[in-house]
């Protein structure tokens, strides 16, 4: 049974499309993005069904999770707050940025908040040196920059984010 | 009348309209390509006009184009969107604010080469533009634009966009072809060169997002007219990423052949708080510094005039040092993010950013000697000229140049030295 | 013939054809540019940068297109500005190539040192110490000490198992993907590859099992430093200390050529001790490659279960005798048999098997093979001859396979087609459900079980073509030279028998019988049953009859009552039984004397691979005291029948083979131990060009002369069908499996957790029809057995029949109907 396919036949079938079909290989990357949308990570049995679908080995797959930052194997923090810390936002105050708002949170770069909800990262240059401090927030299947930050404006973004997830949790139960 | 030719949303808005877009001229370079001019005209234009890729290493685009060999089908067009240089961020807002202009010029290369499928690879943290483009491409394909027998000719073309997904050396032409293919983003050897043997091994051309851009009003105003600006080897307009220690930092679009001194003072607002400038990094982390001498100044920011200060134009990438930046905390920088973007594939690149970054490493904390900033100059000599791929050589840009120009930061870390 | 290209290396002067990369040119002149990435077996990837040298090329004036000369008349030449990666560089005209240059070696020192950054340097204790391509570099080209601190050094995981067969150290790990190109591109398993990137970029599996290829160890072997290494031979001994021995694996018909590394040990008492097995290149045969099979299940020659004296049964029991009281007894009772039987396998090698059949002639016995599979008559006469080679198959010429499932049934042969597809050949591969040959061949065509000669004769000359079939026979037809290989899947002697005879008569009807690339290849169970044939033994078409009825029956190397309880009440007939065995077999327990062999790698032998290359075995550790090879214990009854029989040099006794056997005139030991300078050099103290495997200095073997005869072999009128099945019940067609539970292989405890397991596979509407449970536990009956067992659903298996994998507890030896129920459900008899 392709679990992913059986959740996401449509959009599975717009993927493939893009591609020539004798190179169903090439898409390998949409269709990490698709599954890690859900639960915020790959899972093995996404990877198997992965496999499956463009014809290649689940190693070739892993291979894959494991050569790109935006994919995860594990699953860490709901939200990554993933701030650049790259030499022209440091230039602007970056680095500073991030270590206020590590205290603020209480929490260590690459740990995940108390909830489990947040894991703050450092990441490399994301186009958006003109606007630091800045960060981009990666979960939920969604991709948001957030620029010209100040730590309170960020912990604004935090809490909003708190409220959205908590809003979705009530909605489940 | 728009000043801009690149950034025209800045003076139209809602340009990300198609409607406003079609308002303003859109699309009728696109109609005008595909129902009056042959491929070979359109690239015959290209040349004429002398563009140069704007991704980097500013080849000329209708040369690309024509190396395309036309016994081996199909072909394909790649739009590298992955922008992912420290200091760049055009492409982003040529893609966020005027997509059409952009598309348009993708589907205009397309049929230079007469390709049916063509990709736009956007880095994966491009999630929202990518988002945007899907729409986009949507919108034309009901427009008509895009899709089967455009405007009644036999000729179809679909766009798709393929997301990366966090890796800078997918900008590299090869490694982002392998990385559409599903694999990992290492490049491949080259010979064959992607104009013979690219995407899926057809034939393929990769052009940069602001290359692209510029071709709906190369189409519309002709070859003369794209050359009344610039140099004359470097024409055209081109967009500035000015960043780091200036007061107004932004993307500037300004003639090629403009000096750095109208960059980063007249448009940047000069550096904060009055300090001194000390250097400068043309083309993002890859540079090497230039010295802010007055001369250097004054020097025409195109292709040629930068590398006559032995650095390069690279992607237009301005990143601005003052005399408060340790040039050893730099090449530490610029060095960890070489270190965290080598894909791995050759020695001396994988080995020699893990090296430096160590050596840096020990340098910034206090715990080396002067014998250490030694090694680290050989070290990244050692790489040069072996690697596979530019990004090694990239790496070793701002580490040996800051070492031959400003040393002294170095040694001001060695033994115990703390700031 | 390519179009030549000369050269200069060094200033030696060298002409290479067009396409050869800088590096092997310069090997063919003994110029060793050190290479880590490179491989001459795979495509090059530059990846390394290792091979790093000064390339020039002659200056041409832009105008005129000639050459720009120098004032001496010499051509000018250019040198670029960097230097060139010599192993992805083809050559060229007039090329000019410097590798000792000052900037060439101290470019080569940088990447040394470069890479010894991040090594651990556990060269005590790494299992490559000795023959490992970066220390032989380091100390022929590197620095002499590092400049890294080594309290810097990064610590990654040791000891880590990609699977239980292939061990990983990820320190040692240099990033050449040798092992990935290897998996990927050579092999087509893609299960290992790399994680993360830059200097985090590490090996990892996610197969499961780990590691899961059926090549695995041959990754050991081209790794150029101890990151890979095989759970049999890991801490198992340093390479110095290593003898070795030439050696032929026997476990399939393709024959490749091994080396058995031995060592003394406290464990053998001193003795010698096979350490591992390790591929000896033979680019006609194996190449540099072997299987995991080849590689690791010899166990059972050093295993504690093996015989070591005669028995003679006395009562009820078998007792310990000595050799000239249980040969006596033999001699005695083969002298008076009313009817001999001698049944022997493919297992034992020429000598063997030419002097059980002596003995047997003279008493008039019948010398029968064991097998599942007819046809070696018909190889004899349209094998392929000499000059043949599965390497040199492309463009222009056909291979087509019938009933095998070639990976699992012939690994290295599997490769070898899929190689010659790649190189252009066409490959047709018929067979009635998926193999993985699939995947590589121009034309797939399935047929249903049962179907073998209907859907071959297509093929045949003045055949009727349905439509579905008129592509695959034109282009079959269309081909320069044709190779037809035929298997047993879904076989037995009869089915074979016909596919054997319709694949002969479509060799002989294209009349090039006897000219190289053409030809009849047998997929055959063991590694020598063509050369049990050419011996003179035959299958029986009703071998429990045979076995009942015999008043002796003389087994060697084959355990019919172990391997089906029809075959057990036959032995149980027979009168008298003496048995010839490495092991005591059920078959043994059921005999009246027993002979203690010896197995292949301790005593000599020759044997004879399906594409009939005679290749010639040496033994590499001591046999126990009182085990003698089956050739003498043959020929000493023999000698008591009074038959002039060689009972100690096997060299003689090959000679005496000869002469009776006319195909195998001209070949003795001397030739089969000539070699010839082969392509890649291979296996020299520069181990790091090729890999660790070993070069051959002792044997490439002798092509046999076909029995031509020019006779029509005649294709059989149809195949010998299903049997019916019953109502509820399907029919079990047998398959074969590499590594199967067979008693050569149970010994190698390493492998147990990837045998072929008593497991039917079956269709899932073939097992809903029959109300059972998807992956459930069954009783399977037939005749007169009854076996437990489960099933597994694939949808790839046809409908209505199930695979029985041989060797693994189906006695099956031939498509046969069975009740198939859930283990809960009583059994329907
Ligand atoms: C390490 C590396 C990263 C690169 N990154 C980018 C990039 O992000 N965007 C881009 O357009 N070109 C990038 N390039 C240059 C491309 O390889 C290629 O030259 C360019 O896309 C060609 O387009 P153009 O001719 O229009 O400039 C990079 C090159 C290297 C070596
Ligand atoms: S394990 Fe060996 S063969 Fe594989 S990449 Fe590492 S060094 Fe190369
Ligand atoms: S780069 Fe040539 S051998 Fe590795």
């Amino acid at each position: 049974m392709n679990e992913l396919l059986a959740k996401y036949p449509t959009e599975i079938k717009a993927i493939l499309a893009k591609y020539p079909p004798e190179f169903k290989r090439s898409a390998v990357m949409p269709l990490l993005h698709l599954a890690q949308g859900d639960p915020g990570y790959i899972t093995p049995q996404a990877m198997q069904d992965i496999a499956e679908i463009c014809g290649i080995s689940i190693t070739e797959v892993g291979s894959i999770v494991g050569f790109y930052t935006l994919y995860y194997d594990k699953p860490l923090g709901r939200y990554h707050i993933q701030v650049c810390t790259d030499m022209p936002c440091a230039l602007r105050g970056a680095d500073k940025f991030l270590k206020e708002l590590c205290e603020r949170l209480g929490v260590k770069v690459g740990e995940p908040t108390a909830d489990g909800l947040f894991v703050i990262e450092e990441v490399m240059c994301l186009a958006a040196c003109h606007r630091a401090p800045m960060f981009q927030v990666h979960g939920d299947g969604d991709l948001v920059y957030h620029e010209h930050q100040t730590v309170d404006t960020a912990l604004a973004v935090l809490d909003a984010l708190r409220q959205k997830a908590a809003v979705a949790e009530e909605g489940k139960e | 009348m728009s000043e801009y030719i690149l950034l025209r949303h800045r003076d139209i808005p809602d340009l990300d309209r198609l409607k406003v877009y079609l308002k303003n001229g859109g699309f009728e370079a696109w109609k005008k390509v595909v129902t009056s001019m042959e491929p070979a005209e359109l690239i015959q234009l290209a040349k004429d006009s002398g563009l140069r890729g704007r991704g980097g290493a500013g080849f000329p685009t209708g040369m690309k184009w024509s190396f395309v060999p036309n016994n081996l089908w199909p072909h394909y067009v790649v739009a590298n969107a992955d922008e992912s240089e420290p200091g760049t961020f055009k492409d982003r807002e040529i893609m966020e604010s005027n997509p059409f202009q952009f598309l348009e010029g993708l589907m205009i290369a397309s049929y230079a080469v007469q390709a049916q499928n063509s990709y736009a690879y956007l880095r994966g943290e491009f999630w929202q533009i990518g988002l945007k483009l899907n729409q986009k491409i949507a919108e034309l394909e009901k427009a008509g634009f895009l899709g089967d027998n455009l405007f009644d000719t036999k000729y179809s073309l679909r766009l798709h966009v393929h997301m990366g997904a966090g890796a800078y050396i997918c900008g590299e032409e090869t490694a982002l072809l392998e990385s559409i293919e599903g694999k990992l983003g290492q490049p491949r050897l080259r010979p064959p060169f992607p104009a013979v043997a690219g995407l899926y091994a057809s034939p393929t051309v990769i052009n940069n997002v602001e290359t692209l851009t510029n071709l709906p009003p190369i189409v519309q105003n002709g070859a003369t007219w794209f050359r009344e600006h610039g140099t004359e080897k470097s024409p055209g307009v081109k967009v500035f990423s000015l960043s780091g220690c200036v007061n107004k930092p932004g993307n500037y679009e300004l003639p090629l052949g403009t000096p750095f001194r109208k960059l980063i003072y007249e448009l940047g607002g000069g550096i904060p708080e009055g300090r001194a400038i000390k250097a400068i990094m043309a083309a993002g982390a890859s540079s090497a510094l230039i010295s802010a001498t007055e001369a250097a100044l004054d020097t025409p920011m195109d292709y040629e005039s930068v590398a006559n200060l032995g650095a390069s134009l690279g992607s237009a990438s301005v990143i601005v040092l003052d005399e408060s930046v340790s040039m050893s905390w730099l090449a530490q920088k610029t060095t960890h993010f070489f270190k965290h973007e080598s894909c791995g594939k050759c020695t001396p690149c994988r080995e020699g950013t893990y090296w430096m970054a160590h050596i840096l490493d020990r340098i910034e904390d206090g715990g080396a000697s002067a014998k250490d900033v030694d090694l680290l100059f050989t070290v990244a000599r050692q790489m040069q000229n072996k690697c596979l791929c530019a990004l090694g050589e990239f790496s070793t840009q701002p580490v040996v140049s800051s070492l031959e120009k400003f040393r002294s930061d170095f040694l001001a870390r060695v033994d115990g030295q703390t700031r | 013939m390519p179009k030549m290209v000369t050269l200069t290396i060094d200033n030696h002067p060298v002409t290479v054809p067009q396409g050869t990369v800088v590096v092997d040119a310069a090997k063919k002149i003994g110029v060793d540019i050190p290479v880590f990435c490179y491989h001459p077996k795979m495509e090059p990837v530059g990846m390394c940068r290792l091979c790093l040298v000064e390339i020039g090329r002659p200056m041409v004036d832009r105008a005129t297109g000639q050459p720009l000369m120098n004032e001496d008349g010499t051509p000018k030449v250019q040198f670029g500005p960097k230097l060139e990666t010599g192993c992805t560089t083809p050559v060229s005209e007039g090329m000019v190539v410097h590798t000792q240059t000052d900037g060439v070696t101290s470019a080569r020192k940088d990447i040394l040192e470069f890479l010894l950054t991040s090594h651990p340097l556990d060269c005590p204790v790494c299992d490559k110490g000795g023959e490992c391509p970066l220390q032989n570099l380091t100390m022929r080209h590197g620095p002499g000490n590092s400049r890294f601190l080594f309290d810097e050094k990064q610590h990654l995981g040791k000891n880590i198992p990609l699977g239980e067969l292939i061990y990983l150290d990820r320190e040692r790990c240099i990033q050449c993907a040798r092992c990935v190109r290897f998996q990927s591109d050579v092999v087509d398993d893609p299960v290992i590859g790399f994680y993360n990137r830059g200097r985090k970029l590490e090996i990892m599996s996610n197969s499961t099992p780990g590691f899961d290829s059926i090549f695995s160890g041959n990754t050991t072997d081209i790794c150029p430093v101890g990151a890979l290494t095989t759970a049999d031979f890991r801490f198992g001994a340093r390479p110095w200390e290593l003898k070795s021995a030439a050696s032929i694996c026997t476990h399939c018909p393709v024959g490749c050529n091994l080396t058995v590394n031995v060592r003394r040990e406290a464990k053998s008492g001193g003795d010698v001790a096979i350490k591992r097995i390790m591929p000896r290149q033979n680019e006609s045969v194996n190449e540099i490659w072997i299987c995991d099979k080849g590689r690791m299940a010899y166990h059972y020659a050093e295993s504690k279960e093996r015989l070591t004296s005669p028995l003679v049964r006395k009562g009820a029991d078998l007792q310990l005798v000595s050799w000239d009281e249980a040969l006596d007894l033999a001699a005695e009772k083969i002298r008076s048999a009313g009817q001999l039987v001698t049944l022997a396998g493919g297992r034992l090698s020429n000598e063997d098997l030419f002097n059980l059949v002596q003995v047997t002639q003279t008493v008039n016995g019948r010398a029968l093979l064991y097998t599942h599979m007819a046809g070696g008559d018909l190889v004899a006469r349209y094998g392929l001859p000499e000059g043949s080679d599965l390497g040199a198959l492309g463009k222009g010429d056909a291979i087509l396979v019938i009933a095998s499932d070639l990976h699992q049934e012939a690994p290295v042969w599997w490769l070898r087609l899929k190689q010659a597809a790649k190189r252009g050949a066409e490959l047709i591969v018929l067979n009635p459900r998926e193999t993985r040959l699939d995947k590589f061949a121009g034309h797939v065509v399935r047929y249903p079980y049962g179907q073998e000669v209907e859907t071959l004769s297509a093929f045949l000359p003045g055949a009727q073509v349905p439509e579905a079939l008129q592509g695959v026979v034109s282009a079959f037809q269309a081909a320069e030279n044709v190779v037809v290989f035929y298997g047993s899947e879904g076989l037995g002697l009869d089915g074979s028998q016909a596919v054997a005879q319709t694949a002969a008569a479509l060799v002989f009807s294209r009349g090039k019988t006897g000219q190289p690339n053409n030809g009849l290849v047998a997929v055959w169970p063991n590694g020598n049953t063509q050369g049990a044939w050419d011996m003179g033994f035959k299958p029986s078409a009703d071998l429990a009859s045979a076995v009942r009825t015999a008043d002796v029956l003389w087994a060697a190397a084959v355990d019919p009552a172990g391997d089906d309880p029809a075959l057990a009440e036959a032995v149980d007939g027979a009168n008298f039984v003496i048995v010839q065995e490495l092991f005591l077999s059920e078959t043994a327990r059921r005999a009246d004397i027993v002979f203690p062999a010896q197995s292949f790698a301790e005593r000599e032998g020759t044997v004879t691979s399906g594409e009939l290359r005679v290749q010639r075995y040496y033994p590499a550790i001591r046999p126990d005291a009182n085990t003698r090879p089956d050739f003498a214990i043959s020929a000493q009854i023999g000698l008591r029948l009074g038959l002039k029989l060689e009972t100690s040099v096997p060299s003689l006794a090959l000679l005496q083979a000869v002469e009776k056997v006319p195909t195998y005139t001209g070949v003795n030991y001397q030739r089969l131990a000539e070699v010839a300078e082969q392509w890649p050099i291979f296996g020299r103290k520069d181990m790091y060009y090729g890999g660790t495997g070993y070069a051959n200095s002792q044997g490439l073997g002798v092509k046999l002369a076909l029995a031509a005869d020019g006779i029509n072999p005649h294709a059989a009128k149809e195949s010998a069908g299903m049997p019916p099945a019953a109502v509820n019940g399907l029919v079990l067609v047998p398959v074969t499996r590499l590594l199967d539970r067979g008693a050569t292989v149970m010994p190698s405890t390493l492998l147990h957790q990837r045998l072929a397991d008593k497991v039917l596979q079956l269709h899932p509407r073939t097992a809903e029809k029959l109300g059972l449970n998807a992956d459930g536990d069954v009783v399977v009956a037939a005749n007169n057995w009854t076996v437990e067992a489960r099933i597994q659903l694939d949808e790839k298996v046809p409908v209505g029949v199930a695979l029985a994998p041989r060797s693994t507890g189906f006695p099956v030896s031939a498509p046969l109907a069975a009740a198939v129920t859930s283990r809960v459900a009583v059994p329907e008899v």
